[in-house]
């Protein structure tokens, strides 16, 4: 009885939308998947959270007549860093590429390379702090430029941590190959990782150089 | 060959034991728990403001410390405000969902753990803070730089900013659950203009909260960073500024009010057409009034800052953008009227309280609309006047509607009726004791009283009316009492409900109540918004409720149609209950004591151990990767 | 709202009413509206009800958020004309006081005039009635908000923002306020009065609270100064004396005060002394310490006090 009417609905289904629902793919890839939907938002959520961070710089920034108070900041380390994270998104776009191909093992040395260059990035950051003349408590825009890099920073290496993930994942042969949805959410999340370090550059080295 | 049923009770009902209660991932379970525990949360929040009555009933009272009473009512607010309003929402959201879109589960069942294990120990610690003496103490909305290490030297105020970011990423990804769910999960055919209008306030509301929480995240790092670490952030003296903080607090404040209101209209707007005996009358104006609330209510922040000095312009602007917000409101009032006037009421205990809400909805906007006016809110802000309001908000547009969904919904969920005859009582009790102990708090505040004070000496004439709001709220406890009466009574000797005992039209009323854990043995196709009224309404389209697809196992199944038009896309396999949902949840707990009493190595053992849970949670099946 | 006392907040009171008057219109119109179609149908239970099959009709929908609209707009522009009248002095301020707000007490900061020195006073002002007066506001600790209610609106004090505001009085009188903005554990007992009166006794108020306190030169009220300048100078001003402290209030004229610790006691000489000896208990958290005296000296320093005139 119930697998008849299980069957009768089955065609009214059909016939209002031309596919019978035993046929239909068990989930799907790519942006209509719940997953990236889901990463989708937790990026959108996650770039608002740098909104405030930088609404909060320009915010103190109109308050003072100095700004930065202790003046432009020196930005060689910084335009290094922007190259190697911008340049970093090519292998992470290729391994998301060569994967839906099948090519696990090309994918897994791109994300090698993507791996080393994020942290290189780090080992640059910490440089750069470790060379400053404030610490963060020394007045409001130590506090500002520490705590945004410092999201900044932890927003990276959560973005290391997921390539790690991965690469472990392929060393385990646990990598989804024809749909690779883990592999493409993690991609999404290291461009938005550099976008946010391309505005924060803008934010923190180039507008005390425009203004 | 077993029947659909039985396999799907194979599939999706796990036998019971400790470990299927701590892993379930069911939508149901969680809803449960999101209401008991909210509801706890309101009990709790309210014997605080029973104290605080008990402290201003008379003037020079001395029951309380001034710390003690200070403690008492930032706990009130936070209690209040975040850890009952909007969790008390979520669950019915939980539990509804799925149901009103004919899924079986949410988008991301362990995700829904994990929200509803955050919520929970987030508010374990924040009383963790409360219970040795330690609770916040500078107002829930906590304005810098009272709340600076300097003005504030205890671990209190660590407790309120930590316990918030902990709330934050419950609220997170609970909103991102309900959006993917309700654009994703939809039953065939049911696109967005046939989705139940309950869907568009949550929606809207975890819209607004995708964009406003990670403000007042910012908003409590920064403090909890000026606090431990010595930062500047709102600090004048290095160069950081007071009024940084109410404008990040406020850009997610004031969406928030919005977050904790709409979805409580949403669920009137489900209740009034069943009880007007009607399709709601202008369902398209309706749904756009909500979504334009949501997005105006981004634009108002600044009204709570009229006394701050802004420049003139400034404040026009946001008094503009103030008013403006009421015709989305106003939309939604002519919207219920319309449908009333257009239909046959039917006077049952929860019609009653959807009534009773429109009417203080009108008292609490009227009142909102007074303080947008920015001359009059500098004789009003920060008085009783804004008390009064912000409970006819909370109160009102809060606990009225959710009290009318408990006694519409709570047969659906424990298959057992309430008492009408109590429920009648409940609803008068509650009505008359709010309107008499809270309208005087307008009065208190006109006669010059400010908010906050935890005594006012006499001869200031605030004695009466303040005598008259205890009087008020005492009995409003006695109301709040009744229904909890009323639900244990219902538990025991409720007569059954049947599937569809107000003989509604949505999806959640074609199964069993309580519905079994899959939910439909079959998903259904939807034909228009009432499926279960089109017969009887002479609709050309008709919904097929009980013949479909059955997905019914091995797995756990359900359908994911397209965004718009809910067309099949897929079929969508459920993962099992999990563990890591709870693990990861107490790790972060572990992390957030590590980091409110400076043990760091806590602080980063909780933290490694939540990567380490994230890890094992997220580690595909074989099945997964081969599939 | 009730009882302004000056043309501002009179205005401000005017729009209040008819803002209060307009909302208990609208809360009355729906409120009807809700009531009529549940009396048309009373007693109609689920079961002998059938579905009404009208077609919906959305023009009372229309017509109702129209004229909200309308509404809303016309007190927009009442509130916009009240906030023009009301910003800023209508009129030439007859002077500026410098309002300091403090945990948990108010300071006043009085410019010098033709017939006075500039001088510093606590939680009683004076102004001259009649006139506007611009109040330049600030914090020395944390946010409070200066509010007499029968004068004004309110204006936050913050921190690091530096706000201007105006008050006037068009009655001689005593008027109360207090800090609207909790400010901590004694937000309640930080009240401020002002008074208003004719143009000869203020100018005369200015001219008494300017002058330096008088030097007592010998007995018990000798005696007095001598231990306040030990135990109370580090903290408090007495202009005319040795005592420079600018942690607590300026006490050159205490006496002349109708309340101490912030508009919480009545100034007379038993609260005084219980004051100086155990502030804490009477305001937990005050700043102002426990002072051990000897009884002898306690009455000699409230001898002291009280020819502070």
């Amino acid at each position: 009885m119930a697998t008849a009417s299980a069957e009768h609905a089955t065609r009214s289904l059909e016939q209002i939308y031309g596919v019978p629902v035993d046929e239909l793919p068990v989930g799907v890839g790519g942006t209509a998947s719940t997953a990236w939907w889901g990463m989708a938002f937790f990026i959108i959520t996650e770039a608002t959270l740098f909104a405030y961070l930088f609404f909060s710089y320009y915010y103190l920034g109109s308050r003072h007549s100095r700004w930065p108070p202790q003046g432009v900041p020196e930005m060689r380390l910084a335009v290094i860093n922007t190259l190697i994270l911008v340049l970093s998104s090519v292998p992470m776009w290729l391994a998301d590429r060569v994967l839906r191909r099948g090519r696990l093992a090309l994918c897994a040395s791109l994300l090698g390379a993507v791996l080393l260059m994020g942290v290189a990035f780090l080992i640059i950051e910490a440089t750069e702090w470790s060379r400053q003349s404030f610490t963060p408590a020394t007045n409001a825009y130590s506090s500002l430029f520490y705590t945004i890099t410092g999201f900044h920073f932890a927003h990276v290496t959560l973005g290391l941590l997921m390539i790690v993930e991965l690469l472990y994942r392929a060393l385990v042969n646990r990598i989804e190959v024809r749909r690779p949805l883990a592999v493409r959410n993690v991609a999404a999340y290291w461009h938005f990782v550099g976008v946010v370090w391309v505005v924060l550059f803008l934010t923190i080295y180039i507008s005390p150089r425009v203004w | 060959m077993a029947t659909v049923a039985e396999r799907l009770v194979t599939a999706w009902e796990p036998p019971r034991s400790v470990y299927s209660t701590l892993a379930s991932v069911d939508h149901k379970v969680i809803g449960k728990r999101y209401l008991a525990t909210a509801f706890v949360f309101l009990i709790v929040g309210g014997l605080e403001a029973a104290v605080i009555r008990a402290q201003l009933t008379r003037s020079n009272e001395h029951l309380l410390s001034p710390e003690a009473y200070n403690q008492l009512f930032t706990m009130h607010g936070l209690t209040m405000i975040f850890w009952y309003a909007f969790p008390i929402l979520s669950g019915f959201s939980n539990y509804f969902f799925p149901l009103m879109v004919g899924s079986r589960d949410m988008a991301y069942p362990r995700m829904n753990a994990f929200s509803y294990w955050c919520f929970l120990f987030s508010g374990v610690f924040l009383y963790t803070g409360y219970a040795v003496g330690l609770g916040p103490d500078r107002g829930w909305f906590a304005y810098a730089p009272l709340t600076e290490r300097l003005y504030a030297p205890g671990i209190n105020m660590d407790f309120y900013t930590l316990a918030l970011i902990f709330l934050t990423i419950s609220g997170t990804v609970g909103s991102i659950n309900f959006i993917v769910t309700a654009f994703k999960l939809r039953a065939p055919g049911m696109s967005l203009g046939r989705l139940p209008l309950f869907m568009y306030g949550t929606l809207t509301a975890s819209f607004s909260i995708i964009f406003a929480l990670p403000s007042l995240s910012v908003a409590c790092v920064f403090l909890y960073l000026d606090r431990k670490f010595g930062t500047h952030f709102f600090d004048p003296s290095g160069g950081g500024s007071a009024i940084l903080w109410q404008h990040l607090f406020w850009i997610f404040g004031h969406p928030w009010v919005y977050i904790v209101v709409l979805p409580a209209l949403s669920f009137v707007s489900m209740i009034i057409p069943t009880f007007a005996r009607r399709p709601i009358v202008g369902y398209a104006w309706n749904a756009l009034g909500v979504v334009m609330t949501g997005v105006i209510g981004f634009g108002v922040w600044v009204h709570h800052m009229f006394a701050t000095g802004l420049p003139p312009m400034a404040m026009s602007f946001f008094s503009a953008g103030s008013m403006t917000v009421v015709i989305p409101s106003a939309i939604s009032i002519f919207v219920w009227l319309a449908t009333i006037w257009q239909g046959r009421v039917v006077l049952t205990t929860s019609m009653l309280f959807a009534l009773g809400f429109i009417f203080l909805f009108v008292i609490g906007g009227v009142s909102g609309v007074v303080t947008a006016a920015t001359p009059f809110d500098w004789t009003i802000t920060d008085t009783y006047f804004v008390v009064a309001h912000i409970h006819y908000v909370l109160v009102g547009i809060n606990l009225f509607p959710v009290i009318a969904a408990f006694y519409y919904w709570l047969p659906k969920i424990t298959g057992r009726m309430l008492s009408e005859r109590v429920g009648k009582w409940n609803f008068w009790v509650m009505f008359l004791s709010f309107n008499l102990g809270f309208f005087p708090m307008h009065i208190s505040g006109l006669l010059g009283m400010p908010r906050r004070i935890f005594t006012y000496p006499a001869g200031v004439g605030w004695d009466t009316v303040n005598l008259i709001t205890s009087i008020g709220s005492y009995i409003f406890a006695i109301g709040v009492l009744l229904f909890v009466i009323n639900f244990f009574w219902s538990l025991f000797y409720g007569p059954p409900a049947g599937d569809n005992p107000w003989d509604a039209s949505s999806l959640e009323w074609a199964t069993a109540s309580p519905p079994p854990p899959y939910n439909f043995e079959v998903i259904p196709t939807i034909g228009s918004r009432d499926p279960l009224w089109e017969e009887r309404l002479g609709m050309g389209r008709r919904s097929s409720i009980h013949r479909g697809p059955t997905l019914a196992g091995p797995g756990k199944e359900t359908l994911q149609t397209s965004t718009l038009d809910g067309e099949p896309v897929a079929i969508l396999r459920m993962p099992e209950n999990s563990m890591w949902p709870f693990i990861v949840s107490l790790a972060l707990l572990a992390a957030f004591y590590g980091l409110v009493t400076s043990i760091w190595w806590l602080a980063l053992a909780g933290g490694v151990l939540t990567l380490f849970g994230v890890h094992g949670w997220l580690w595909p099946s074989r099945t997964a990767v081969e599939s | 709202m009730m009882r302004p006392a000056s043309r501002p907040a009179h205005t401000l009171a005017v729009l209040g009413w008819w803002l209060l008057a307009i909302s208990l219109l609208v809360v009355l119109i729906i409120g009807v509206l809700e009531l009529i179609p549940v009396i048309r149908h009373r007693g109609s239970t689920l079961a002998d009800t059938p579905l009404v099959n009208t077609p919906p009709s959305t023009r009372w929908i229309i017509i109702g958020v129209v004229l909200t609209g309308l509404t809303l707009l016309g007190t927009f522009a009442y509130s916009m004309v009240v906030m023009g009248e009301t910003v800023s002095p209508d009129g030439q301020p007859a002077l500026t006081i410098e309002i300091v707000g403090h945990r948990w007490w108010w300071e006043a900061r009085y410019p010098s005039t033709q017939s006075s020195d500039s001088f510093t006073t606590a939680n009683e002002l004076h102004i001259p009635v009649g006139v506007p007066v611009r109040l330049q506001v600030a914090s020395a600790d944390v946010i409070h908000s200066f509010w007499i209610p029968r004068l004004h609106g309110k204006i936050d004090v913050i921190p690091g923002v530096r706000n201007q505001f105006w008050i006037r009085a068009d009655s001689a009188g005593r008027y109360r306020g207090q800090c609207a903005e909790y400010c901590g554990l004694q937000h309640s007992n930080m009240a401020v009065y002002v008074t208003a009166e004719s143009a000869d006794q203020f100018r005369s108020w200015l001219a008494a609270q300017s002058r330096p306190a008088a030097v007592p030169r010998e007995g018990e009220t000798a005696r007095g100064q001598q231990r306040f300048m030990q135990t109370c100078a580090l903290c408090h001003t007495v202009r005319g004396s040795m005592a420079r402290g600018v942690i607590g209030p300026d006490l050159t004229h205490l006496a002349s005060r109708e309340t101490i610790a912030g508009g919480e006691l009545t100034n007379n000489r038993g609260n005084l002394a219980g004051w100086v000896v155990n502030a804490p208990s009477l305001k937990p958290g005050a700043l102002m310490p426990r002072i051990d005296l000897e009884p002898g000296d306690l009455h000699a320093v409230l001898s002291y006090l009280e020819t502070l005139r």
